[in-house]
């Protein structure tokens, strides 16, 4: 008996095997040399350069573009990881839509900005083919402590091996990776991109990862102040926000463990997926949760965000692409009623208004048949060592991550800077290790 | 459309357009493609003389230069005259003309310097019916070295006796193709005109090294881990050959003397520019190399619709911009204008203020915002920004009206004045 998408209910191989492999594999392809040749050539070498301004990372985005363009990635890789040393994840998820191609001056000439993201991926994966380009400078036999194996616990590993300390990453998950490994839809890092990235970027040395060891549980903020010389926290969002419908059960989910699931699932003919499934929410994760959810074999996936598009997080360039592979998007909607009807359930929404006044639920409802209502309404932190300060649910941070602990840095989505993007997270990251560096070398520190 | 029929030195042709010596007019196959795809005249590739025929190379004959998405701007060969024997070659000729009366075919000669060879090479030529002859004074490699091709073209008086024989032994026009590899190229001209050629073709290719290999430090296109100097055309040589057209058809002693554009000619425009400065018609090599013989149909259209938009004749063309050719001393120096940026086009790139702020004259500032905008005080209406300007027209350049304060130098645009009469110039005369 095989499974279609029609099929009612959870099921897995909705569509053949081959269907599943090729629609999570064929998304934003790399670019060959002549591609990137040409499209290197439409870079205008801007004075000042907006995209330059508009990179969280501030990437040299004019002289990498030039080096690929004179037959030099390798040369142009060195540009773009000495300023974000996880430069190839970030081509492959980075929203460049809003960032550095958002400015680009072809942008505003013709509406086609320079292709910036597959170029920084066309660079960055010929340097990958190489051990990473990084020496580490004399030893200090300083130690740092890094909690969260995530972008920005790497980016500052990274930048601390670099600079001669000795570095320890304390990762809760059995995996390195944070959202890169865990969170991220798996047609944006195919091949197992995140791990080969860290193996890749690891091998500075000077950098021990000890896995299954949360913060919290395994170890705690004390012990590591105690025994390093210096604490980066990067810890990520490990809580979710409740979309109000009780707890999880057969048909509703949070987005993120959906996607985690998905991501560490070898063969996704073996991964269940309702017929009707139901994303509650209008970020990036929403977007993730319901394309994959079609991959998989969904019949119908239906995005409801409760305000109006205009405030979805998610991306023009996501939101097109979530239409694009055949998901519907709802706005001014929210949940309030998840009803089981025997092996399904339908899940009711009001209609909603923005006003003045807030979000205003309106009286008139309607249901959606949903197998599967994946929720994706925002993430939270899961813990909170005593001594740090809470700023709108995160960790406090001034100037380069510096917490209110002295010698404790954070970075990346936990903070209260964090913007919930990969490279700002690994800006964060960078900048703090950088300030971490000056402060273990300071004079007025031992 | 305009009427495109030409007749240079008595040789007519459908159109303007001929293909010059070189190797897509090497025999009766490719130039039987030609004429299908609307060439009017072809220079057939040089021949020899008789005997056994020259050899090429057997590895690459050509290197190239490529602007983006290796659009080749430059190519350089180093092929020699036609490798086939002269009996196949006269054959070949006398029947594509036969086939293709209406076309222009030129036959274009190299034989050793000698009045014998000459005589004997026109005499074979005789009657194949061709139209006319052009005499290979231009080819920078293996000829040359064996006292043919630009080894003649560079040395004056062997041009003017070659020219005599053949005008003595010939009642056929003659077309003498100059080498661009001189100093000044009025001087083969004048001798070419002094020995009775009919009109001169320029440029043949320029002596040329296109590039390195970084691997075998060696020149491309590379024989055996050896290269040689080839001839280099293309878009590339084009304003080489312009200068060296203009500069024979304004000079005193050649004026008038029939010209045969040639160099880099890729489109119709090219070709409306080598005829506005004295070609009576143009030849093309690279452009058909690269993109086929049927590059000619849009030469034809553009050309057409060119001359029917300014409605004018073909012959009103040829020569029209010669008059304002013109030395340097005589340009007026109280022409002032400034350059302005049209800010609704600005894309806010700032190369215009890199190269001013950066190699130029510090004339463009760069406001809050990424508004750039010309300081008049500063600007000597230089055209870099201009050019380096990726949006067209939104960096143009404002002539300042007789009377006007310049900014710069604070003092009014006068009449005008050239470099003959500046109180500068130490050998200027007063005028009278």
């Amino acid at each position: 008996m095989t499974n279609s998408p029609q099929t009612p209910g959870l099921a897995a191989a909705r569509l053949p095997a081959e269907t599943i492999i090729a629609g999570f594999a064929n998304y934003d392809p790399a670019m060959q040399p002549h591609e990137a040749a040409v499209a290197a050539d439409r870079c205008y070498f801007c004075f000042d350069a907006p995209c330059v301004a508009a990179c969280p990372t501030d990437i040299d985005i004019p002289l990498f573009i030039r080096q690929i363009a004179t037959g030099t990635p390798e040369a142009a890789a060195v540009t773009i990881l000495s300023s974000n040393i996880l430069g190839g994840m970030c081509a492959r998820v980075c929203p460049t839509e809003t960032l550095c191609e958002g400015s680009c001056v072809r942008e505003t000439a013709e509406g086609k900005p320079v292709e910036i993201g597959r170029l920084q991926r066309y660079a960055t994966d010929v340097a990958m083919q190489s051990p990473q380009p990084f020496a580490r400078d004399t030893a200090t036999g300083k130690r740092v402590a890094v909690v969260g194996a995530g972008p920005s616990g790497l980016a500052a590993a990274h930048r601390l091996a670099m600079r001669g300390h000795d570095v320890t990453i304390f990762e809760a998950r059995p995996k390195p990776g944070g959202l890169n490994e865990y969170g991220i839809a798996a047609y944006k890092a195919t091949g197992q991109f995140a791990l080969r990235e860290i193996d890749w970027l690891l091998g500075i040395g000077g950098i021990t990862l000890e896995c299954d060891t949360a913060l919290g549980r395994d170890v705690s903020l004390e012990t590591l102040r105690r025994d390093f010389d210096a604490v980066f926290l990067g810890v990520g969002l490990g809580g979710v926000n409740d979309a109000g419908l009780g707890a999880p059960n057969g048909v509703l989910r949070d987005a993120v463990d959906f996607i985690a699931e998905l991501r560490q699932t070898a063969d996704l003919s073996a991964l269940p997926v309702g017929r009707d499934v139901v994303v509650i929410g209008g970020g990036m994760t929403a977007v993730d949760a319901a394309v994959q959810s079609r991959l998989l074999g969904a019949e119908n996936v239906t995005i409801v965000y409760r305000r109006g598009q205009d405030r979805m997080s998610a991306s023009g360039h996501e939101q097109d692409h979530a239409t694009a592979s055949g998901v519907r998007i709802r706005t001014n909607a929210a949940p309030v009623a998840l009803h089981r009807n025997g092996s399904g359930a339908e899940i009711e929404f009001a209609y909603t208004e923005d006003g003045p006044s807030g979000l205003q639920h309106l009286a008139e409802t309607f249901r959606l048949p949903a197998d599967q209502v994946l929720s994706a309404i925002g993430q939270r932190l899961s813990v909170m060592p005593d001594g740090l300060i809470v700023a709108g649910g995160k960790i406090a941070v001034t100037g380069p991550g510096r917490s209110a602990l002295p010698g404790v840095w954070a970075g990346g989505d936990c903070t209260d800077e964090g913007e919930d993007l990969t490279v700002s997270a690994v800006a964060q990251g960078r900048d703090a290790a950088e300030d971490i560096h000056a402060w273990l070398m300071g004079k007025d520190h031992g | 459309m305009a009427d495109l029929r030409s007749n240079f030195v008595g040789i007519k042709s459908p159109n303007p357009f001929w293909l010059a010596s070189a190797p897509p007019t090497d025999k009766e196959y490719n130039v039987r493609r030609a004429y299908e795809a609307g060439w009017g005249g072809v220079v057939w590739k040089t021949l020899g003389a008789e005997g056994p025929p020259v050899v090429n190379v057997n590895g690459p004959r050509y290197g190239v230069v490529y602007g983006a998405d290796r659009r080749v701007l430059g190519l350089n060969n180093i092929e020699l005259i036609t490798d086939r024997p002269l009996e196949v070659n006269l054959r070949e000729i006398k029947q594509v003309k036969r086939d293709w009366p209406d076309r222009a075919l030129v036959i274009s000669l190299m034989v050793p310097c000698d009045e014998d060879s000459w005589k004997s090479i026109l005499k074979a030529i005789e009657d194949t019916g061709a139209d006319g002859v052009e005499l290979n004074f231009g080819c920078p490699h293996g000829m040359s070295e064996r006292g043919m091709g630009s080894a003649v073209g560079q040395v004056p008086e062997y041009i003017e006796m070659v020219t005599r024989w053949v005008k003595q032994y010939s009642r056929m026009p003659c077309i003498v193709k100059l080498t661009p590899n001189i100093a000044d190229i009025r001087k083969p001209a004048e001798a070419a005109k002094r020995g009775g050629a009919d009109a001169v073709s320029l440029i043949n290719t320029i002596n040329s090294i296109t590039s390195v290999d970084l691997d075998l430090f060696a020149p491309q296109p590379t024989i055996d881990g050896k290269g040689a100097h080839g001839g280099y055309c293309g878009p590339a040589v084009k304003p080489i050959a312009l200068n060296m057209v203009a500069e024979i058809a304004r000079s005193a002693e050649t004026r008038g003397l029939p010209i045969s554009g040639i160099g880099g000619v890729t489109t119709w425009r090219d070709a409306a520019e080598f005829m506005a400065l004295g070609a009576g018609n143009v030849q093309v090599c690279t452009a058909a190399m690269t993109y086929g013989f049927k590059v000619v149909q849009e030469m034809i259209s553009g050309l057409g619709q060119y001359l029917d938009e300014k409605e004018i004749a073909l012959s009103d063309l040829i020569g029209r911009a010669v008059p304002n050719v013109t030395d340097w001393q005589y340009l007026n120096l109280n022409y002032t204008t400034k350059a302005q940026i049209d800010q609704d086009l600005c894309i806010k790139c700032g190369r215009c203020y890199a190269a001013c702020e950066d190699t130029s004259h510090q004339a463009i500032a760069m406001l809050p915002g990424r508004v750039f905008e010309v300081k008049d005080d500063e600007c000597v209406a230089c055209n870099l920004c201009v050019d380096v300007c990726p949006v067209e027209d939104c960096i143009t350049m404002r002539e300042l009206p007789l009377g006007e304060t310049d900014p710069r130098t604070g003092r009014r645009v006068d009449g005008f004045g050239n470099w003959t009469t500046h109180p500068n110039n130490p050998m200027a005369k007063a005028a009278e």
